[in-house]
C-alpha cells in the first residue's frame, strides 16, 4: 500500500495538508490519540468524583498520563522492527526479574510482588510482562508458518506459561492469567485451530474445580467462596461485591448525577478511585454514562483492530491485535468483578483508575501500536 | 509447476510464489481472526451491557432500597430519665455527662497494641478489658464504638486526648450518665441504675424493646427499678444520612424523645441524714413514716453503699469488697433484715388482750421475776431479776414487764394473739413501692404446722407474748405496725413516691372499746416520758409527747436459766436494740421503728436515734414544734442541690 492509498482510506476531516502531515511526521496515529485522550478526559472527570473531589488526585493521576504518554511518544518514534529485535531480551530481563522478586522481593499484603532497584525505587517486574510476553510470542511466530504446528505451538505455551507461573507463585493469580491471557490471544491470532481452542476451554472448565481445591490460597480460595455467595458475609468478604452491585443498580438508568452518588460520596463502596471506579461511573452517571465510555472503548480497540488489519509484517499484525485484545479484556474482567460477574481480582479499568504502573504500560502498547501504523510506508 | 513428468523439484519462482501464497493465506488467517476479535468484543460489550441494564433497570428498586439502606440510619434516642427528687425538690438522683473512652475496632489496625498503650497511660482493670472483648466477639454493626472504659477524669481524657494520633479508632464519648448526690445515704431506698443487659432485653415485650432502643441503663434496684417505666421516657428516633463510618452527614428527620418523668418522693433529706448521722457507725435500721398520708420520711439502712459505683459497671474488687466486708453493706436490713420484735409488740399484745377481755387496766398480778409454765416445771424468765412486783397493764407498758404478758398470753390463746397482731401487718408485707420486702414471720398455730410440721405449744405462745420464738419483722414492718396504732387501726401502705397509688384491702382495726386506744397511747407515752419508762433518757428536753416502746432482740438463744453477761458476749452476738414510736402522742405525724444490730438497749441504743429522727420532722428551725397543718419547710429550701 502506498501512501497515497493510505491517505485515501483515512476519514476525510483527516486528510486535509499539514494535519495529517505533521501527525504523521511525529508518528501519532491521531484517531487513536483521540480515542484515548477522550478515554482518559472522561477518567479524570468520573475519578475528581470517586476520589472525594480530590483536585489533588487528579492532578497526580493526570501526571501519570504525561510520563505515559512520552513513553507512548518515544516508543512510536521507534519503527516496529526495534520492538521485535528486543523483545527476547525483554522478555528475557523481565523473567530474570521475576525469578528476582520470587528470592528477594520486597513483601506487602502478604505477596512479594516488587522489586526494589537503587535508584528507580519499587518496580513490579510482572507488569513489564504484560508487554514482554504477548511480544515474545508474535516475535516467535515472525517468520512460523501459520496455523501453528503442534511444535510451535506447545514453545508458545511454553514462553507463556513459564512468566506466569512465577507470578503465580508471589502470588498474583490475577496477574498471572491476565498475562497467560495477553500470550494466548497471540495464539488465537495466530490461528490456532477452533477445536484445540474448544478442548483447552472444556479443558480449563474441568481443571477449575480441582484448581479450587489443590492449588489455590486460602485467601483466593475466598475470593471464589464470596464470588460465588456474597450475602454469605455481607459485612466481610462480601462487602465489596455487595455494596459495588448497590451502587450500579442503585443508579439506575439516568444515574444519580455526577458527585451526588451515596454509595461512592458516603465510603460505602470500597477502593472507589482505583479498583471499583466503574461502580461510581454506574452509580453517578447510569447507563449513558457506562455506553459513552463502552462508545469510547469499542473506538479505541476498533482502531487498534484496523491498524493491525492493516500491519505489514507478521510480528506487527499479531503483537497489535495482541494489545488491543489485552486491552479488551482488562476492560471485561474489571467491569465483570464490579458488576458481580466474575470473582474480585485487582484489575484496574484501564485509563479510567487511578493507579501508577499499568497507565504507563497501556499507553506503552498503544505507542508500539502507533509506531507499527506510522512506520509502514518505510517498509517494503 | 513443471508437468507430471518432470522431478518434482520446485524452482525458486515456485518457492517465491509459495512463500507469497502462504503469506497471503497466514494474512487471511489473522484478518479472519481479526474480524473474530471484533465480533467477540462486541458481543462481550453487549453482555455486559446486558448486565447492567439487568441491574440498573431490572433491579433497580431492589438496589435502591438497598442504597437508602445503606444511607439512612434511623438512630434511636435515648430519653433524659427522670430525676428523683425529695418532698422540697431537693435531687436525689440526677443525670450527668460522662466521658468514656471507646473503641472503633475497624479504624485500628493493631488492637493489642493500643490497649497495652492505653493501659500504660490510664487505669484499665482485668474486668473492664473482659467485658470490652466480650463485646468485641459479639455481632455488630461496623464501625459501632465499643465501650472500654468510663468516668474518664479531665486528666485522662487529656492524656488519651494527647496521644490519641497514635491509635485512629480511640475516641473519648460522652453519655449522660446517672449520678447520687448523696451516695450511700439513699442507697437502699433508692437503689441504682446500670447497664442493661441480654437479660433485661430478653424479658422486654416488643413495643418495650423498640422503647429501649437507644437506652444504656437499667433501673436494677429500689425507686429506680421500681418506677423504671415513668423514670424511662419514651425513645425519640433521628433519620439520618450516615456514610459507611456510621458519622452522620445530615439529619433528614427527628422525632425529639419525651424525658422520663421526675418522680417526688416522700423522703425528706433532713430527716433522712438525721436518722443517718445519729445511727453513727452502727449497723442498723431507721423507718419514718406519716401516718396521716402513709409516707415514707426517712428509710435508712446502715451501712449503704455507693450507687454511683454501679452505674457503669461495678469493679470486681469494689464489688468484692463489698460482699466480703462482715458489716454487709448491700444487705438491706430495713426492707429484708428479719429479726424478733421483743418488746416492741407489747402495746399490740396489751390491746389484743383487752380485746380478748382476758384483763383490764385495773387487774394486777404478781411478779417474782419469772412465770412457770402451769402444770410443768419450765419457768420464762423475767428480763429484771427478782420482778416488777405488783404488776397492771399500764406498768407492763412502761416498764417492759414480761411475766404480765406470759399470764395474759396463756388466756388468751395464740389464735387471738395472731388474729389481732395480723391488724398490725406484721406477717405480710406492707404493700410499699420498693420490691424485694420480705414479710417476716407471724406464728399461728397453722404457720407452724406448715412451716416446722410441728403442733403448736403453751411454751410457744409465751415466747411470742414478748416477740420472742418464731416471730420475726422486719424494721419495715414495725414502722407499719406503729403508723397503724397511731392512726388507731386504720390501714394505708406506706409509700416512698408521692405518686404512688397503693390501696390496700386491709380491714381496719375497730377495737370494742376505742377508749382502750387512747389508755394505751398513754403507757406509751409513759415509757418515754415516765419515771420509770426504759426510754426515759431519749425523752429528755422533747418538746413534745412520745409514745414509744423499746425492744430487745436475742440474736442468739441462751437456756432459760443461763445467766447473761453481755460483757462476755462478743459484740456481734449481743443482743439487737429496738425502738418504735410515734409523735406527737396526741396528734401523730410520725412513726418510727430503729434497730440497732447488736445494740443490746433499746432505750440507749435505739432511741435516740427515733429521737433525732422526730426532732428532725416535727421541729421548725428555731427548735420548737412546727404548725404539723402545713408541710414541713425544708432547712435548706426546695431545689437545692448538694
Amino acid at each position: 500500500m502506498s501512501n497515497h492509498e493510505y491517505l485515501r482510506q483515512l476519514p476525510s476531516h483527516q486528510r486535509g495538508p499539514g494535519n495529517l502531515d505533521l501527525a504523521f511526521r511525529l508518528h501519532i496515529d491521531m484517531p487513536l490519540l483521540a480515542g484515548l485522550l477522550a478515554i482518559m478526559g472522561f477518567g479524570l472527570f468520573v475519578l475528581y468524583s470517586a476520589g472525594g473531589e480530590s483536585m489533588d488526585l487528579v492532578l497526580r493521576q493526570l501526571t501519570r498520563f504525561l510520563v505515559g504518554f512520552i513513553v507512548l511518544f518515544v516508543l512510536a518514534q521507534l519503527p516496529p522492527r526495534t520492538f521485535r529485535f528486543w523483545s527476547p531480551v525483554l522478555y528475557g530481563i523481565g523473567l530474570l526479574m521475576l525469578i528476582l522478586v520470587l528470592v528477594i522481593g520486597t513483601e506487602a499484603k502478604g505477596a512479594q510482588r516488587w522489586l526494589s532497584l537503587p535508584g528507580i525505587g519499587r518496580f513490579q517486574p510482572s507488569e513489564m510482562m504484560k508487554i514482554a510476553v504477548p511480544a515474545l510470542v508474535a516475535w516467535f511466530f515472525r517468520d512460523r508458518a501459520l496455523p501453528p504446528s503442534m511444535g510451535d505451538t506447545f514453545v508458545a505455551l511454553m514462553i507463556i506459561l513459564v512468566p506466569a507461573m512465577l507470578i503465580g507463585r508471589q502470588p498474583d493469580l490475577g496477574t498471572a492469567l491476565l498475562i497467560s491471557m495477553s500470550g494466548l490471544v497471540i495464539l488465537f491470532m495466530a490461528g490456532l485451530s477452533w477445536r484445540v481452542i474448544g478442548a483447552s476451554v472444556a479443558g480449563a472448565a474441568i481443571a477449575a474445580p480441582l484448581m479450587y481445591f489443590y492449588v489455590l490460597h486460602d485467601y483466593q480460595r475466598r475470593r471464589v467462596d464470596t464470588f460465588l455467595n456474597p450475602e454469605a458475609d455481607p459485612l466481610g468478604a462480601g462487602w465489596n461485591i455487595i455494596q459495588s452491585k448497590t451502587a450500579i443498580g442503585s443508579g439506575g438508568i439516568q444515574g444519580k448525577g455526577w458527585l451526588n452518588g451515596t454509595q461512592s460520596q458516603l465510603d460505602f463502596l470500597p477502593e472507589s478511585h482505583t479498583d471499583f471506579i466503574f461502580a461510581v461511573l454506574s452509580e453517578e452517571l447510569g447507563l449513558l454514562g457506562i455506553l459513552l465510555l463502552f462508545a469510547l472503548y469499542l473506538f479505541v480497540i476498533g482502531r487498534c483492530l484496523w491498524i493491525s488489519y492493516h500491519a505489514q509484517d507478521l510480528f506487527s499484525r499479531l503483537f497489535g491485535a495482541g494489545l488491543a485484545l489485552t486491552f479488551f479484556i482488562y476492560i471485561l474482567v474489571n467491569v465483570g468483578m464490579v458488576s458481580g460477574l466474575l470473582p474480585v481480582v485487582g484489575v484496574p479499568l484501564p485509563l479510567i483508575s487511578y493507579g501508577g504502573t499499568s497507565i504507563v504500560t497501556l499507553l506503552a502498547g498503544f505507542g508500539i501500536l502507533m509506531s507499527v501504523h506510522t512506520h509502514r510506508r518505510l517498509m517494503g | 509447476m513443471a508437468g507430471a513428468f518432470s522431478p518434482a523439484i520446485p524452482t525458486i519462482d515456485d518457492l517465491t510464489a509459495m512463500r507469497l501464497r502462504d503469506r497471503q493465506r497466514e494474512s487471511q488467517i489473522i484478518q479472519m481472526r481479526l474480524v473474530w476479535t471484533l465480533v467477540f468484543v462486541v458481543i462481550v460489550l453487549a453482555a455486559l451491557v446486558s448486565r447492567i441494564v439487568w441491574l440498573q433497570w431490572a433491579q433497580h428498586d431492589r438496589f435502591r432500597a438497598l442504597a437508602d439502606q445503606n444511607r439512612v440510619q434511623t438512630q434511636p434516642i435515648a430519653p433524659p430519665r427522670g430525676l428523683i427528687l425529695d418532698r422540697h425538690g431537693r435531687i436525689l438522683a440526677d443525670n450527668q455527662p460522662d466521658f468514656s473512652l471507646v473503641v472503633i475496632p475497624e479504624q485500628l489496625r493493631d488492637m493489642e497494641a493500643a490497649l497495652s498503650g492505653l493501659r500504660e497511660l490510664i487505669d484499665i482493670d482485668e474486668d473492664q478489658l473482659e467485658r470490652f472483648r466480650a463485646q468485641l466477639s459479639q455481632r455488630r454493626r461496623p464501625w459501632e464504638p465499643v465501650p472500654l472504659r468510663s468516668r474518664l477524669t479531665a486528666e485522662e481524657i487529656a492524656l488519651v486526648a494527647e496521644a490519641r494520633h497514635e491509635w485512629p479508632g480511640v475516641r473519648i464519648e460522652a453519655e449522660a450518665i446517672r449520678h447520687y448526690p448523696y451516695g450511700e445515704l439513699f442507697s437502699h431506698v433508692i437503689g441504682y441504675v446500670n447497664r442493661i443487659n441480654a437479660q433485661d432485653i430478653s424479658a422486654m415485650d416488643e413495643a418495650t424493646l423498640a422503647n429501649y432502643s437507644g437506652t444504656n441503663f437499667y433501673g436494677r434496684a429500689g425507686i429506680e427499678r421500681q418506677y423504671e417505666s415513668i423514670l424511662h421516657g419514651t425513645v425519640g428516633y433521628r433519620k439520618a444520612e450516615t456514610n459507611a463510618r456510621g458519622r452522620v452527614q445530615q439529619v433528614l428527620d427527628e422525632t425529639p424523645p419525651i424525658a422520663g418523668e421526675d418522680i417526688s418522693l416522700f423522703l425528706d433529706l433532713d430527716v433522712q441524714r438525721a436518722g443517718w448521722n445519729a445511727l453513727g457507725g452502727r449497723r442498723g435500721a431507721a423507718i419514718a413514716i406519716d401516718p396521716r398520708d402513709g409516707g415514707v420520711l426517712a428509710f435508712i439502712s446502715r451501712p449503704g453503699f455507693d450507687p454511683n459505683l454501679f452505674v457503669t459497671g461495678i469493679s470486681l474488687s469494689d464489688y468484692g469488697a463489698y460482699r466480703e466486708d462482715p458489716d454487709r453493706p448491700l444487705f438491706n436490713r430495713a426492707l429484708q433484715g428479719q429479726y424478733p420484735p421483743g418488746s416492741t409488740i407489747k402495746s399490740m399484745m396489751g390491746l389484743a388482750a383487752l380485746e380478748a377481755g382476758v384483763t383490764d387496766w385495773q387487774r394486777t398480778i404478781q411478779d417474782p421475776g419469772f412465770f412457770r409454765l402451769p402444770g410443768t416445771e419450765r419457768v420464762f424468765r423475767d428480763w429484771k431479776r427478782g420482778g416488777h412486783g405488783k404488776v397492771d397493764l399500764h406498768k407492763a407498758i412502761v416498764e417492759s414487764c414480761d411475766t404480765y404478758f406470759y399470764d395474759a398470753s396463756l388466756k388468751m390463746g395464740i389464735d387471738h394473739m395472731s388474729d389481732f397482731l395480723s391488724y398490725f401487718n406484721l406477717g405480710r408485707r406492707t404493700g410499699i413501692d420498693l420490691q424485694g420486702e420480705l414479710a417476716g414471720i407471724l406464728p399461728s398455730r397453722e404457720w407452724k404446722q406448715s412451716a416446722r410440721r410441728s403442733s403448736w405449744f403453751h411454751g410457744d405462745t409465751v415466747n411470742t407474748s414478748i416477740g420472742q420464738g418464731y416471730m420475726l419483722t422486719t424494721p419495715l414492718q414495725l414502722a407499719q405496725a406503729m403508723a397503724i396504732s397511731a392512726r388507731r387501726g386504720k390501714q394505708h401502705p406506706p409509700q416512698v413516691a408521692m405518686a404512688a397509688t397503693a390501696t390496700t384491702e386491709d380491714k381496719d382495726l375497730i377495737l370494742k372499746d376505742p377508749n382502750n386506744w387512747q389508755l394505751m397511747e398513754a403507757a406509751l407515752t409513759d415509757v418515754i416520758h415516765g419515771a420509770h419508762g426504759t426510754a426515759r433518757a431519749a425523752g429528755r428536753g422533747a418538746k413534745y409527747k412520745i409514745a414509744g416502746k423499746t425492744g430487745t432482740a436475742q440474736v442468739f438463744s441462751l437456756a432459760s436459766d443461763v445467766e447473761y453477761k453481755d460483757l462476755d458476749v462478743s459484740e456481734r452476738l449481743r443482743d439487737h436494740a429496738l425502738f418504735v414510736a410515734f409523735a406527737p402522742a396526741d396528734n401523730p405525724a410520725i412513726a418510727v421503728a430503729v434497730l440497732v444490730e447488736n445494740g443490746e438497749s433499746g432505750g440507749r441504743a435505739a432511741a435516740p436515734v427515733a429521737r433525732a429522727i422526730m426532732d428532725a420532722w416535727l421541729l421548725d428551725g428555731k427548735g420548737n414544734l412546727r404548725d404539723l397543718s402545713k408541710p414541713r419547710l425544708s432547712s435548706t429550701g426546695g431545689g437545692e442541690s448538694p
